[in-house]
């Protein structure tokens, strides 16, 4: 990381090197778009992924923070941080260029911010209505019912995006430019529509039944749950992440957890660690089977999505035994886990995984290698790997592109380090590599399961933590791998017993971001499958 | 008039909660008197749509997955006739709101409950749809769809379970079932 310093001071020579954390460096807004190239294309260790793009209301500046990470070794990370004290006209200029999952994240922010990003192509509010009064994130919000009531009108979608751009003498100019072509065919798939995996709405553009453009609207859930959770004590937010991704309720919340505990210095005991690192796998498994479950129905095998569920039942009752929840499970808490295992986990447990194999060749064998399927499947969808990169696609999906972005392996937790699995990558970058990495990931989670379960060590289960935790003033960061990809998690404190601001990134608002790119030029119908091997889960994205 | 006609298999009346809100419907609907024949005409059009109520599913989040495990093999929402879920408004008798409502998707819940036929019925399933659940305090949820549409039954959980799914839909049957179209209608004589 030496290398990098000097780089940095290079090239920027007034920036501000600290050592957090995480490697931190701030910038002016001008310096910060050199910077963040010079580091995407250095030849030593490119940082090439940006994990987290994270809006904050200083106080004295509105600001954004980047965590940039390589993409060979997930472990080398850096932080960038810029901003404004203009509060009015906040502007700082896009990487969307540089990094593609910049697009919908900077419209995030400019939504819940009001930070303008220049160059950014198209500067919508991604996730409030166009006439939302005021930025929810910033600190002097004003939340006045009455400023924003609930309207029961509807509103026609105007396809124009405004945007600023810079020119080559450094002036601004605001445009407004368009979506769609005058006499584009554009059809609404969503946000009511049993086959987008939840609200998301998609206007799509048409030649004939062969998809032209997609056009992503989001918020049709965002719940506001990062404003939520800065009103909250840490144990008190712990509950919101279950629902944010409620497949992988388990692991959002570990992620959680291992960030407050990290920055609170909270040693977890090891019995913990065992069932946190169980649950979680047992989470993954239930959430890949529901997702095989729901892709095989969007292929138009029911059968097949009757078969998933039944298996999921299994795994939720489970779930419940040990701790009352069959969907949130509300298992972690700081410092360890609530409740402790029943009596007869262990046998359930192994017998499910006796069980779950015998399945797994059945799935295999009467949709796998079905002729219909494959062709539905095969080359169809395709995403490269520079792309995978570019839009931040992790989990089963950038792993079906070839690309090693486990967290598990590149940065373990829990007790990943202590047990052998495989990391599944395919390399032919369509829908049916990602099908196929879900099921033999279920196959790696059984094993990891398997060398755990049989040795349990007794013990506390929750290390004994002060009824009001503080954590030290600082920004913390904690990445886990859940079911969909990369859940990061970052908190800025201030030494008080709320957080400062809270920012989950999410898995699924990447693999949205990238439906527009792969579903290109495939059919329309082929859209709906692509969308189920891609798996996402939008309160996750709206959060 | 006897109450007793409201049967459901398996769970005898009284192990009901809330009866006296139905008597009440009952007794409401009754004040008139009710006509013989078309009375009986009345229950077996009302057995036939308390036992084929379609519902749309309009699934937000979690609650909506919950959903999907009442529809499958394990608790099997085909054993009361509702497994016939509908994606167009226009078809479907029975509209369950699963998840979060937020400012921006309130127009599109209404219009979606506009587009339905009569009669028609809202489950509110879970704690979002009642209250704003664990959301309550937040700028951009909707604290309750009651202010939105009207609504027959609140399933309270976060998220309820399947079963708690099937007792407020039970309740909805026994409402479906003592309902009047023919049979109470005011004449002059």
């Amino acid at each position: 990381m030496e290398t990098i310093k000097k780089l940095v001071l290079d090239t920027v020579p007034g920036a501000l090197i600290e050592e957090k954390q995480k490697l931190t460096i701030t910038v002016d807004p001008q310096k910060l778009h050199l910077l963040a190239s010079t580091l995407r294309t250095n030849s030593e260790l490119p940082f090439d992924f940006l994990v987290q793009l994270t809006g904050v209301d200083r106080g004295d500046e509105l600001g954004v923070n980047y965590l940039l990470c390589n993409s060979g070794d997930l472990s080398k990370e850096i932080v960038l941080k810029t901003g404004t004290s203009d509060r009015d006209n906040p502007l700082l200029y896009s990487v969307a260029d540089l990094y593609e999952t910049a697009h919908f994240n900077e419209r995030e922010v400019y939504a819940l911010l009001g930070i303008r990003f220049i160059n950014n192509p198209d500067m919508r509010k991604f996730l409030l209505n166009v006439g939302w009064v005021g930025y929810p994130l910033r600190k002097d919000y004003n939340p006045d019912p009455h400023l924003n009531p609930v309207s029961l009108e509807s509103h026609d979608i105007i396809d124009k995006a405004p945007r600023i751009r810079e020119l080559e003498d450094g002036s601004l100019v605001e445009e407004v430019g368009n979506v769609f072509e005058d006499d584009d065919y554009i059809i609404n798939i969503g946000p009511q529509h049993p086959s987008t995996h939840g609200v998301m709405h998609f206007r799509t553009s048409l030649d004939g039944e062969v998809v032209k453009k997609i056009d992503v609207h989001s918020g049709y859930i965002h719940r506001g749950i990062e404003k939520l959770s800065e009103s909250m004590m840490y144990p008190q937010m712990l509950h919101l992440t279950d629902r944010l991704d409620y497949l992988s309720a388990n692991i959002n919340r570990h992620g959680l957890c291992m960030c407050i505990e990290n920055a609170a210095g909270i040693e977890v005991p090891l019995r913990a660690q065992y069932i946190r690192t169980i649950m979680d796998e047992l989470n993954r498994i239930s959430s890949h089977l529901l997702a095989w479950a729901t892709h095989t129905n969007d292929l138009g095998a029911v059968t097949a999505f009757i078969y998933g569920m039944r298996e999921r039942e299994i795994l939720l009752d489970i779930f419940e035994k040990t701790c009352g929840g069959r969907l949130i499970i509300n298992q972690n808490v700081v410092g360890g886990v609530m409740f402790d295992l029943y009596p007869g986990f262990r046998q359930d447990v192994t017998a499910f995984i006796v069980y779950m194999r015998k399945q797994l060749k059945e799935y295999n064998r009467f949709f796998s290698h079905n002729v219909i399927a494959l062709g539905r499947m095969i080359n169809v969808g395709l995403l490269k790997k520079e792309d995978a990169v570019s839009h931040g696609v992790t989990g089963p999906s950038g792993r079906g592109s070839g690309w090693s972005c486990d967290i598990r392996k590149h940065m373990p937790y829990a007790l990943y380090d202590q047990v052998e699995f495989d990391e599944v990558i395919r390399y032919e970058c369509d829908s049916y590599a990602r099908y196929r990495n879900r099921l033999d990931e279920i196959e790696q989670s059984l094993h990891i399961i398997e060398q755990l379960i049989d040795s349990i060590p007794g013990g506390e289960i929750c290390a004994k933590t002060k009824a009001v935790i503080r954590l030290p003033e600082g920004e913390f960061f904690s990445r886990v791998e859940a079911a969909r990809g990369e859940f990061g998690v970052f908190i800025e404190s201030r030494g008080d017993k709320f957080p400062y601001r809270v920012k989950f990134r999410s898995p699924s608002l990447s693999l949205v971001s990238a439906i527009p790119l792969i579903c290109k030029n495939e059919k329309i119908s082929d859209f709906i499958g692509i969308g189920g091997s891609m798996d996402y889960v939008i309160p996750d994205i709206d959060r | 008039m006897e109450i007793k006609d409201v049967k459901i298999k398996n769970i005898p009346y009284e192990e009901f909660n809330d009866n006296e809100t139905l008597e009440k419907y009952l007794q409401e609907l009754q004040a008139n008197g009710v006509n013989v024949v078309l009375g009986k005409l009345d229950e077996i059009i009302n057995w036939g749509r308390s036992n084929s109520l379609w519902p749309l599913i309009f699934a937000t989040s979690c609650c909506g997955i919950e959903f999907m495990s009442a529809a499958a093999a394990h608790h099997d929402i085909a054993r009361f006739g509702m497994e016939v879920t509908r994606n167009s408004p226009r078809q479907a008798d029975l509209m369950i709101v699963a998840g979060t409502i937020v400012h921006k998707m309130a127009p599109l819940l209404r219009r979606v409950y506009d587009q339905m036929a009569e009669p028609k019925y809202v489950l509110a399933m879970g704690a979002c749809t009642i209250s704003g659940g664990p959301f309550v305090n937040s700028y951009h949820v909707v604290q309750g769809i009651d202010k939105i549409m009207p609504v027959d039954v609140f399933v309270p959980g976060c998220p309820p379970r399947p079963e708690s799914l099937f007792y407020g839909l039970m309740q909805l049957q026994r409402k479906v079932k003592v309902e009047q179209f023919l049979g109470n209608q005011e004449r002059k004589r």
